[in-house]
């Protein structure tokens, strides 16, 4: 046995009671800020339902094509979605989609700013880093059960969840994109007499999106590996229907659904992986490597 | 060509490290660079040097690497500060500048060209050549008029809407040199501009720099380690070693009295002959009539086959006039002579 060096139970009440105290008492405040995300959500999951299945198709289609100027990409888009409608999951696959882009977007609104910060500061770098080690290391669980607490379940926490999980990559990646561009590119704008802001605007965070576009990547991929444990706080969607299998025993639906998540995942990969190696191409980096 | 000094850096002194102060201190009790290194692990990059370009002239500093040349480059457009010492150009302080006086005198009073080009990989040719004039606020269509002209005096009209990757080394350091010369500076500072260049291309682009200097009379400081390409498009030469001056002049001075054995060591690989310029070397007291006379420029090589014919060769300054002459004893002698300053 270890030996009790101190007592730690006051520790753990203080810990308890503290986040009680702050239920009862900030608990509406909470929900009332957390409310424009939870209006962000239902917007576009509103939007996404009202579209019909074969605009949501041709849309991805054609973005598939866009970014890879290919139709083996396309044809893919097109299959798997068809799938996940015949599964009968398209309503699911809807509501799953824009949880995860709402996480997307607001991980973007957030992560953006705050990687660009690290990569101006060594000491804001070395403050931030461990955390973000934190929100991926730590058991969603954990910290799903005091958010469930506060916001009560629902959206709002499912969101916040995908969010805390999903934000680091693209924070890191942002910070190590900036820092990754060209110092003699940099010095020549500084001869030039670029400001800061000059140089930040009009070459850091260009020169840097293909890794930025990397991040985003990793960042919907992450939010879909939340949907599951999302879905068991009130998110709805694919994942809930996977609950659902396991709880009935039913595989077939869990498989299903499961596989309708695999082709969201695939679907958005993709995608967003053909659009970060076109603008590689574009900038001419990727032929230096 | 005037003497006005455009340029002028006293007794620059660089040391890269955390305790500058006490490497200096070292410095002015006359420790060598590597004492310093050894005693206080401060890297000593520039030691006292002084030097300044005259308006007008392209002002060479050559080299090896580590000297500390592209070090000494950076302190004209306080790319980087110096530990001590003063800047001048075009008669102002520029270590006195505070950031905002410092960034206009970068966008209006002097430009720059990268050994690496330095261009934005992710702007067409146009943009990267308006990338100057954007900075410091010019309207678009101004700053395109702007840089379509100097597309075409580098010669890459066509290529507007290329990306620098697109283009040959070559290209992209005219897009560099076209970015920099679109900013109408009096200043040009060329870091290394033609190293990174194949020969014949570099042989072109230094061609192509002496052409235009011909017309824009700007003062250039040029960075080089390659003794040919100084003394090709030089006026004036400075030689650095280990972050020290040791030998300035004009080529000629430079290849017929090497201050140094390190100087030395350049000079031998030079084709005199092509270099040499009868003037250098003419006896101003032989003035008695002769058959044929050359300009003043003109080199040995030229000279030399006169000689199989005659045994002196007037030499006439610009106006025409005669102002001495040249043996073809002379002429073996300066050519000669790197063995004679061995002994």
């Amino acid at each position: 046995m270890f030996p009790e060096i101190f007592e730690t139970r006051p520790v753990r009440f203080w810990i308890d009671d503290g986040l009680e105290w702050v239920v009862r008492n900030w608990g509406d405040a909470f929900e009332d800020a957390a409310y424009p995300l939870l209006y962000l959500l239902n917007t576009i999951q509103k939007f996404l339902l009202s579209v019909p299945w074969w605009v949501i198709i041709i849309f991805f289609a054609g973005a598939a094509f866009a970014a890879t100027r290919r139709w083996a990409l396309p044809t893919i888009v097109v299959i798997s979605l068809l799938l996940v409608g015949v599964m009968e999951l398209w309503d699911d696959a809807i509501k799953t989609m824009a949880l995860m882009i709402t996480a997307t977007l607001t991980t973007i609104v957030f992560s953006l700013p705050l990687g660009i910060a690290m990569s101006r500061s060594k000491l804001l770098q070395r403050l931030v880093t461990p955390i973000l080690d934190l929100m991926q290391t730590l058991p969603s669980f954990v910290y799903l059960i005091p958010v469930v607490m506060i916001f009560g379940p629902g959206k709002i926490p499912a969101l916040i969840a995908t969010i805390i999980y999903a934000a680091p990559p693209l924070v890191r990646l942002t910070d190590l994109g900036i820092r990754q561009v060209n110092f003699e590119i940099l010095e020549a704008a500084q001869a030039f007499g670029a400001t800061p802001r000059q140089k930040l605007v009009g070459i850091q965070i260009p020169l840097a999106l293909p890794t930025i576009l990397a991040g985003v990547n990793q960042t919907t991929m992450m939010a879909l590996a939340m949907v599951v444990i999302a879905s068991m706080i009130g998110a709805g969607g694919l994942g809930y229907q996977v609950l659902q299998g396991i709880g009935r025993l039913e595989v077939s639906r869990g498989l299903f659904a499961g596989l309708g998540i695999v082709a969201l995942a695939i679907i958005f990969d993709r995608i967003t992986q053909a659009f970060g190696k076109r603008l590689q191409q574009k900038i001419g980096l990727s032929e230096k490597r | 060509m005037d003497d006005t000094p455009v340029i002028e850096l006293n007794n620059i002194t660089k040391i890269f490290g955390n305790r500058p102060d006490v490497a200096l201190e070292l410095l002015k009790q006359g420790c060598t660079k590597d004492e310093v290194q050894e005693k206080t692990d401060q890297v000593v990059g520039l030691k006292d040097v002084s030097l300044s370009v005259k308006k007008g002239e392209i002002f060479v500093v050559m080299g090896l690497s580590g000297s500390g040349k592209s070090t000494l480059i950076r302190h004209v457009n306080r790319l980087i500060d110096p530990t001590s010492g003063s800047i001048k150009v075009n008669s102002q302080d520029i270590l006195g500048m505070d950031l905002e006086a410092l960034r206009q005198f970068r966008r209006h009073d002097v430009a720059m060209v990268f050994q690496n080009f330095g261009l934005l990989p992710h702007r067409n040719v146009l943009d990267n050549v308006a990338y100057g004039l954007e900075i410091r606020g010019d309207e678009k269509t101004a700053r395109h008029e702007i840089a379509h002209e100097w597309i075409e005096r580098v010669g890459l009209s066509g290529y507007e809407n290329s990306r620098p990757h697109q283009l040959s080394g070559g290209q992209q350091q005219r897009v560099g040199l076209a970015r920099a010369l679109a900013m109408d500076t009096s200043v040009l500072l060329m870091d290394e501009a033609f190293s990174a260049l194949d020969p014949l291309i570099r042989s072109g682009m230094q061609e192509q720099l002496l052409e235009l200097q011909n017309s824009l009379h700007k003062t250039i400081l040029f960075i080089t380690h390659d003794f040919d390409e100084a003394i090709r498009i030089g006026d004036r030469i400075a030689v650095l070693k280990d972050g020290e001056v040791v030998q300035t002049g004009r080529p000629e001075d430079i290849i017929l009295k090497p201050a140094n054995d390190y100087v030395l060591d350049f000079v031998r690989d030079v084709n005199r002959a092509r270099v040499i310029r009868v003037g250098a070397i003419l006896d101003k007291s032989q003035m008695k009539p002769c058959d044929v006379s050359v300009p003043r420029l003109t080199t040995c090589e030229d000279v030399l086959p006169l000689f199989a014919r005659h045994e002196w060769v007037g030499v006439l300054d610009d106006g025409g006039a005669r102002i001495g002459g040249v043996s073809a004893k002379q002429v073996i002698a300066a050519l000669a002579r790197h063995s004679e300053a061995v002994s």
